[in-house]
């Protein structure tokens, strides 16, 4: 039993830790945290990780991949939350990419994967309806057959970055058989289509990255279809098991923790220093002893991804605890920052607690998202209830 | 990276497993655990030939020479059929603390002892006073010519009835509560002035509480240093409890799920239910945490590179971990079993019982989330 990287492995994360020293500069960082160019600073961030050629560790090396082992792509992952990098915006290089890989034909290769490499076009994800959350396969939005046209009409929902995006890869109804998931389809739409409508939704954070996404008699080509008609739901379900090596995200939540210690040090109450209240070390604990507990679960996990295995339901708990941990700190960083969480708006006459409190506060709220999205936490139950317990 | 038990820990973990299935059933274990001693000496002597209780000793002294890690591989196995045979009072307390003696005459004589079966012994730390803390210590020791005489009390020291000598940690010098001062001494269980008064724990193990009136014992650690030597093995027989503790959590959450697929309420059975499931996921849940903390634990320890502070804080996460999550899976596994879980007859009390008994061992989850938060925030 170790738990040791082999000297290879440490000389490639000097290597990734100087990249991002390097590359991730102090002006990069002040307007990822400001927020309000969403658009332009993932672009620029995503086009330096292409320039060095680590923008898509997922995709096999021949079409613009790193060929990373799993240990590599965990270096990787953890070296970029410690440098406070943003992850690259998931829907082109991480969801729809792996499907045209995997699934899709030569022209559509060509035609689609260049420009997602290179940041090219921006993607969102079609999958969620008003009607079909938790239970995706009972998806309405239809597409019925005209000549070499599919003809869209229906709505999605929760369509992160919509505002922004150049195509929608959607599951869509082209048939109706005995088993829901049949006939569903996996179709890739112009933004620009005639017929597209993107409503915004704003959420409790005062933001707006949430959208509903309508379609009115969208003509989409047919080539745009990925794969053999009616089989998109398999297309899907292989794309969830993609990209979980991260899934947990254990180093953003030491980051976290780190931080909140720090601020804790800063902070004080009336006996003193809130980091030497005993109740306050005693919720400190609480997550960060469960903290330790996920990583060593994550890093059993890579452990045997390294050894040639597919992790199965153990994504599953990795999400659960992964995202009851982010919670529980998002929750315990706004109070410890205390009054200054109020704060709606950071403007230039607030000081830097203003500042922290208004970003924390903005991080707790829309932080709920994080166990209802990728399948709700009660669904990882279920999964896990159904796969490991037999239940 | 590698968080599996290497190829001579699975056969060690085998030989258990196949041993217990021929004669360590629960009604098997029943017989023994209800003699006078609480355990089986046959079986005892059947651990010695089987070379488990060479395990965690030096090969200078006959023994495998294991660390905390093919500690840990067995008493995960023994966790999961309840050994009541004195695993923890003979081989990991006092086999630990007397590995740690300076004492190589004393090491040369007993371990080889205790590898062959031939000797039962006790570590006998905390007293009335003392709850978990290891330094609060009144027993006194005084030198007189070639030994020392004790004079005091140690309460539930475990195994300590059943035991042929005895190590005692007592006050060579300082006051009550000073953590130098402290001494280590070879007492014969059976000298003059040992008074041993023994009872069953809820657990079916045994213990005593113990008086010593002048004495004689002999001086086998460094004179007034013997709490650190001692704290660390409480450190490594906390790991091994904890890998007991995870050996009783997963039988515990086996036996909870195929049950509630058995019985029957409603016309179905209750398994179908989703509130019992997502329970039931989450004792699941609760247990691979421990397993993960448990195996992060091990490795961090057999690394050299770990820093003392390092491996107290994780050690402490662990006992934490482990206690609470302990807690959580019993008190669901007797829920879950209804009035069943209540009934001496089935197997979950039994294991709840070892539990609550392993989370009380140096110190509940109270103790080590303090001691935790000391190491990582400094003193509240």
């Amino acid at each position: 039993m170790n738990n040791s990287f082999s000297a290879a492995d440490l000389d490639f994360q000097q290597q990734v830790r100087a990249f991002f020293e390097i590359e991730f500069t102090p002006e990069l960082r002040a307007r990822a945290n400001d927020g309000r160019d969403v658009k332009g600073v993932a672009v620029e961030w995503q086009k330096k990780l292409y320039a060095k050629g680590w923008v898509a560790p997922g995709w096999p090396k021949e079409l613009g991949g790193t060929g990373w082992t799993p240990v590599q792509k965990f270096i990787f992952e953890t070296e970029r939350c410690n440098a406070g990098a943003p992850d690259v915006v998931p829907f082109g290089l991480k969801m729809v990419a792996p499907v045209i890989i995997h699934f899709g034909n030569d022209e559509q290769k060509a035609r689609f994967l260049p420009r997602i490499l290179k940041s090219e076009d921006w993607w969102c994800q079609g999958y969620s309806e008003p009607g079909s959350g938790s239970d995706l396969a009972a998806l309405q939005t239809k597409a019925e057959k005209d000549g070499d046209h599919y003809v869209v009409n229906g709505a999605k929902i929760w369509t992160t970055y919509a505002q922004y995006a150049d195509w929608i890869f959607c599951l869509v109804r082209t048939g109706n058989f005995e088993k829901r998931q049949q006939g569903i389809s996996f179709v890739l739409i112009d933004m620009k289509s005639k017929g597209v409508t993107v409503n915004p939704i704003h959420s409790i954070d005062n933001h707006h990255s949430l959208n509903e996404v309508v379609f009115d008699n969208v003509r989409v080509p047919v080539e745009n279809l990925i794969g053999q008609e009616h089989q998109g739901w398999t297309y899907a379900k292989a794309l969830l098991a993609h990209e979980r090596t991260s899934i947990a995200e254990v180093s953003n939540s030491k980051r976290n923790l780190a931080e909140i210690i720090e601020l804790a040090k800063q902070q004080t109450n009336h006996k003193g220093r809130l980091i030497d209240d005993p109740h306050f070390q005693q919720r400190l604990s609480d997550i960060e002893i469960e903290l330790m507990a996920l990583e060593y679960m994550d890093l059993r996990v890579l452990a045997s991804m390294s050894a040639g295995d597919t992790p199965g339901p153990e994504a599953s708990l990795l999400k659960i605890k992964g995202t009851e941990i982010q919670q529980a700190l998002q929750e315990l960083r706004m109070e410890t920052i205390g009054a200054y969480s109020a704060s709606l708006r950071v403007d230039e006459f607030q000081n830097e607690l203003h500042r922290e409190g208004s970003s924390s506060r903005k991080e707790y709220m829309y932080g709920r998202a994080a166990t209802i999205y990728g399948g709700s936490n009660e669904v990882q139950r279920n999964v896990i209830a159904k796969a490991v317990l037999g239940l | 990276m590698n968080f599996e038990f290497n190829e001579e820990q699975m056969m060690l973990k085998d030989s258990i497993v196949k041993w217990a299935q021929d004669n360590y059933s629960f009604e098997q274990r029943a017989v023994s655990r209800n003699n006078d001693e609480g355990f089986s000496r046959k079986h005892w002597a059947t651990f010695a030939e089987l070379g488990w209780l060479s395990v965690p000793f030096a090969e200078e002294y006959g023994g495998y020479g294991g660390g905390v890690v093919d500690l840990a591989a067995i008493t995960q196995e023994f966790g999961k059929v309840l050994i009541t045979e004195p695993i923890t009072p003979t081989l990991i307390l006092f086999g630990g603390a007397l590995s740690a003696s300076v004492d190589d005459n004393v090491k040369t004589q007993l371990i080889p002892q205790i590898i062959e079966g031939g000797l039962l012994g006790a570590l006998a730390v905390y007293e009335p006073q003392s709850r978990f803390d290891v330094s609060n210590i009144k027993t006194s020791a005084t030198a007189s010519g070639d030994v020392y005489v004790l004079t005091g009390s140690k309460s539930v020291v475990l195994g300590g009835g059943v035991a042929d000598q005895l190590l005692v940690l007592a006050r060579t010098s300082g006051e009550q509560n000073d953590e130098t001062g402290l001494s280590l001494f070879l007492v014969d269980a059976n000298a003059n002035g040992v008074t041993r008064s023994p009872y069953e724990l809820m657990d079916g193990q045994r213990a005593a509480d113990i008086n010593f009136d002048n004495a004689v014992g002999q001086l086998v650690s460094e004179l007034d240093q013997a709490y650190e030597p001692l704290m660390n093995v409480i450190e490594t027989a906390s790991v091994a409890m904890c890998a007991e503790a995870s050996g009783i959590m997963e039988t515990l959450n086996r036996t909870t799920v195929e049950y509630t697929k058995t019985r029957k309420q409603f016309g179905v059975p209750i398994s179908s239910f989703q509130a019992l499931q997502h329970r039931m996921v989450d004792t699941f849940m609760a247990y691979e945490q421990v397993k993960s903390l448990l195996v992060g634990t091990l490795c961090e320890l057999s690394d050299e590179n770990t820093s003392v502070l390092r491996a107290s804080k994780v050690v402490a996460a662990l006992r934490t971990l482990v206690a609470k999550n302990g807690k959580l899976i019993g008190d669901e596994a007797i829920q879950l079993h209804g009035g069943m879980g209540l009934t001496d007859e089935l197997t979950v009390g039994h294991y709840v019982k070892r539990m609550m008994m392993i989370n009380l061992m140096f110190g509940n989850a109270d103790f080590y989330q303090d001691k935790f938060n000391q190491l990582s925030y400094g003193q509240s």
